[in-house]
């Protein structure tokens, strides 16, 4: 009888449930894809680095799912309660007939554990479809081939997505089993007859409002963007931050008045078919949601950055690797050690070995690589205890200590002679550079250590470097590296005379080459030999890199970050749509009286679907306006945060995420549109 | 006199064929212009079903109601829409103004459906308030006004649009004893001054005694009609009384 009763009245209110069923679909779709990848990647033809980097990224999708759980059982709670709120009359009705409140609570149970079950199936099956395009897209990122197409369901993925969700619904009851027993009687029978006090806002105050809101948004873009480079540190983002939400905020409190002035002004248009009605009914929908539609706006906002950025960031890692890794191979190892540098990390012999070359010292545990390569340069880095991060800043070092706490002073610096500098420079197609007798220059690529290394440099500070003393040649350091890498990480080191640095001194060496090869096969082959390098205590092991190393490391954190942007990007846009779309909803039983008066009063079919598509399309179209204008200051701002990651067209990214939103928030448009014209239809 | 409503043996019955109520049983009567004219009738007797039959928002199961010679029993989708918003004006018991809308607004809304320029619409509208005494709420919203304001606003708002026949179901109902008398003389002010033909219907005889002709609906039938001629309100009001006696206890509420 009750399991009869509950499916009756999701078949009644099946109008109803269009938007929360959507959700859940949606939901389980997305959270199974993600989930899922994992199983799409045995199909493809990837390194074993790559596969090691596709399961860190699986992981760290699978501690994001949690997050995203999180926030989609907030969402299906919410959406959950709207339901209730459209069904109370019926609740009441049980009540008055002596229906007991359990009895409810258990019809409500049925309810909810059926259209789990049902959106469950069609939410894997729709995930199921959707992951085979993953992989395509999992495939392209990576850049492995799909050996063979196949059609794979994973398992593990499934049964996730049924614990996740169960645990959901399960909640889900909790709280309509609370909110059933706490209900009134006389609340649930009158529910829809409490008309809210329409409150209206003075207009001129409104005016005065928005545009201080404006200008203090304005001055919020101005710091992210145009004056970005005032900004001393970290911290100084909170401003901003602060500045957009509370103007977000005061523009949309003072939005509704503004435009009803501004439209009331126009007679001729506002007094034209049922404008006026339609304009009151976006402005007090407006006056009613300021804080949600805030936080939908903020939300969007993120969601348009975060899609983008993270769209972006794989072509512009690419890019950079042709710029930071321009050579196939760094070995890079100490030198010269001494007696008192014995310890559990150095044995005797490998001090006694320490002054072979790099290629001498590997040909000695048999691997011999001087055929394979070619382009040759090895230069010296020198090292001094009386030279560290300290000095080099002279008399600055306590103005700048206070700036900047958490820096280590003590590091030593690295230092490099001309003519060594050059020629490695050469190699790796960076400027070359000419030097006096007293002149030094600093090198260095990471902008924040550039700021700190450039006080002393702005005061022509003189720095006694072993036993001269060297004024800079630049008023800022120069940009360059010395090591190939992922991204924009030298820190600094010096470039002075040759004839200041002492033997004695010598610390590192760096041996840069290309290898005798065309093919990439051939590439790795060399690239295994000399993986192949054992362990051992004679001689020291030189650290290595490699351009096909940090291919793969740029590909897989590229890819991470487009995925766990992917996915968080998705999940905030469902759940800013799909409430803004409830909050619409959940008001319809008032706009039916209203549209009913309307009809009463002789205003068309037509006209009266015209009104309502409008008021609808406004109200999703204002957050998302507003959000974006913000993002176009926001990714301005995240393509400066992210430039150590290089810089990139953002026009696909953007057109793809144009796609995300045209896609689920115009889905959440049409069917609140199509269900509100439902809902006053009804009679 | 010309004929603005003509009602010609209608029937309207609701249910299947186990079990059919026959809310309007065979039910006749004219409307001429100029006139105001009261039903009255216990609850069930079938007022408010007749009521929405005249205004379209319901269909006859058979007959004929003819609005200024055009049979609305045959108007189909738009043409129905067309056809109140531009012959009737309505009124109704619980007001049912826009509460997002001031007066105004509320007012302007019967026109502008109707593609009425914005500058004529600001000259009807001062009319109309100036005639039914609702010039200093004109800027004010629903909640802001007393009940008997309100449905002054609605009226405003049912003639503005010159309809050939307004349709008022029970104006009064809502309203305390003076308001509805204020309201009523509004009403008849319209008639006489304005030449405005109304057709309420009310259970209660002291509104029905504004009007100058009254009919008693029974049992989806014309029970009875009397018409005022040139009696006193309150003379009229005793008539009525009398008929309503005669209906018997079913009418009781009226008193």
């Amino acid at each position: 009888m009750l399991f009869r009763l509950s499916i009756k009245n999701i078949i009644r209110s099946i109008k109803d449930y269009a938007i929360y069923f959507f959700t859940l679909i949606l939901g389980v779709a997305i959270f199974y894809v993600f989930n899922a990848i994992e199983s799409q990647t045995v199909m493809l033809n990837v390194t074993k680095s790559t596969k090691e980097i596709i399961e860190l990224m699986t992981n760290i999708l699978a501690g994001v799912s949690v997050f995203v759980s999180f926030i989609l059982g907030f969402l299906i709670i919410y959406a959950s309660r709207f339901l209730m709120k459209r069904r109370n009359k019926e609740f009441g009705t049980y009540l008055t007939l002596g229906k007991k409140k359990k009895k409810i609570s258990l019809i409500l149970f049925l309810e909810t554990l059926i259209i789990g079950i049902i959106s469950l199936i069609i939410g894997i099956g729709l995930g199921f479809i959707l992951s085979q395009f993953m992989s395509i897209l999992v495939a392209n990122m990576f850049e492995a081939d799909i050996e063979k197409f196949e059609f794979i369901f994973s398992f593990d993925a499934s049964i996730k997505c049924l614990i996740y969700f169960s645990i959901m619904y399960l909640l889900v009851i909790i709280f309509n089993t609370i909110s059933v027993s706490r209900c009134k009687l006389i609340d649930l029978l009158h529910s829809n007859k409490k008309s809210e006090k329409v409150k209206f806002k003075n207009p001129w105050l409104c005016v005065f409002i928005f545009i201080i809101a404006s200008i203090a948004l304005g001055y919020a873009y101005y710091l992210v963007t145009a004056g970005i480079d005032n900004m001393q540190n970290a911290n100084a983002i909170y401003i901003p931050i602060a500045l957009g939400c509370i103007s977000t905020f005061f523009i949309f409190w003072s939005l509704s008045g503004l435009l009803l002035k501004i439209v009331m002004s126009m007679k001729n248009f506002y007094y034209k078919g049922l404008n006026s009605f339609t304009l009151r009914q976006i402005s007090s929908k407006i006056n009613t949601t300021v804080f949600s539609v805030s936080i939908i706006c903020i939300m969007l906002f993120i969601t348009l950055c975060v899609l983008s950025s993270a769209l972006s960031i794989k072509t512009s890692m690419t890019k950079n690797l042709n710029e930071l890794a321009p050579v196939d191979i760094q070995l890079y190892r100490e030198i010269n050690l001494k007696a008192n540098d014995i310890s559990d990390y150095y044995t005797e012999e490998m001090v006694k070995n320490s002054n072979l070359t790099i290629i001498e010292s590997l040909k000695r545990t048999g691997v011999d690589i001087e055929d394979d390569l070619k382009d040759i340069v090895i230069v010296t880095l020198y090292e001094s205890p009386e030279f560290s991060f300290k000095e080099s800043l002279g008399s600055n070092f306590e103005l700048v200590k206070e700036k900047f706490k958490y820096v280590h002073y003590d590091s030593r610096e690295q230092i490099i002679r001309i003519s060594d500098y050059n020629r490695l420079a050469k190699l790796l197609g960076k400027k070359t550079y000419h030097l006096n007798d007293n002149e030094y220059i600093v090198i260095t690529d990471f902008e924040s250590m550039a700021d700190i290394r450039n006080i002393p440099l702005k005061h022509g500070d003189s720095i006694h470097i072993f036993d001269d003393i060297l004024k800079p040649k630049y008023k800022k350091c120069q940009n360059g590296f010395l090591q190939i890498s992922a991204n924009h990480t030298n820190s600094g080191f010096f470039v002075v005379p040759d004839h200041v640095v002492k033997e004695e001194y010598r610390a590192y060496s760096i041996l840069t080459a290309n290898y005798k090869a065309n093919s990439k096969e051939e590439k790795q082959k060399i690239e295994e030999k000399l993986h192949n390098f054992q362990n051992n205590n004679q001689y020291i092991n030189p650290s290595m890199n490699t351009r096909l190393d940090i291919a793969e490391a740029c590909m897989g954190l590229g890819g991470m970050v487009t995925f766990i942007g992917l996915y968080l990007g998705i999940i905030f846009l469902i759940s800013s749509a799909a409430i803004l779309a409830l909050k619409e909803l959940s008001e319809s039983s008032d706009n039916k009286e209203r549209f009913m008066m309307l009809r009463k009063i002789g205003a068309d079919e037509k006209l009266i679907n015209r009104a309502l598509f409008r008021q609808i399309g406004i109200f999703f179209l204002m957050p998302l306006i507003l959000a974006i204008v913000h993002s176009i200051f926001g990714i301005k701002f995240s393509t400066y945060i992210l430039e150590t990651f290089g810089r990139a067209g953002l026009l696909p990214s953007i057109v793809m995420t144009v796609c995300f939103i045209i896609l689920i928030y115009g889905g959440y448009f049409l069917i609140t549109y199509f269900c509100s014209k439902n809902i006053i239809k009804e009679k | 006199m010309e004929k603005i409503l003509r009602i010609e043996e209608i029937e309207k019955y609701y249910g299947n064929k186990s079990s059919l109520t026959k809310a309007i049983n065979n039910l006749s009567f004219d409307v001429e212009k100029g006139e105001f004219v009261a039903i009255m009738g216990a609850s069930g007797s079938g007022k408010t079903t007749l009521l929405n039959l005249i205004s379209t928002i319901d269909k006859v199961t058979s007959g004929h109601i003819y609005v200024g010679g055009e049979d609305i029993t045959k108007l189909r989708g738009n043409h129905l829409n067309k056809f109140r918003r531009e012959e009737l004006g309505f009124i109704f018991q619980d007001f049912n103004l826009l509460d997002t809308l001031t007066a105004y607004e509320n007012i302007a809304l019967a026109l502008s459906i109707q593609n009425v320029k914005a500058n004529q619409i600001d000259e009807r509208i001062k009319k109309v308030a100036r005639e039914l005494n609702i010039k200093d709420i004109l800027n004010k919203y629903p909640y802001q006004m007393s009940g008997g304001q309100k449905q002054r606003v609605a009226s405003a708002r049912a003639i503005i649009t010159n309809p050939k026949l307004v349709l008022a179901d029970e104006p009064t109902g809502a309203l305390d004893s003076k308001s509805a008398k204020m309201l009523l003389e509004r009403f008849q002010f319209l008639n006489k001054e304005l030449k405005a033909t109304i057709l309420m219907v009310t259970h209660d005889a002291f509104t029905a005694s504004y009007a100058t002709r009254v009919i008693f609906i029974k049992d989806g039938k014309v029970f009875n009609e009397i018409h005022r001629g040139d009696d006193t309100r309150r003379e009229f009001f005793d008539k009525i009384i009398d008929v309503v006696t005669m209906l018997g206890g079913d009418l009781n509420d009226a008193l």
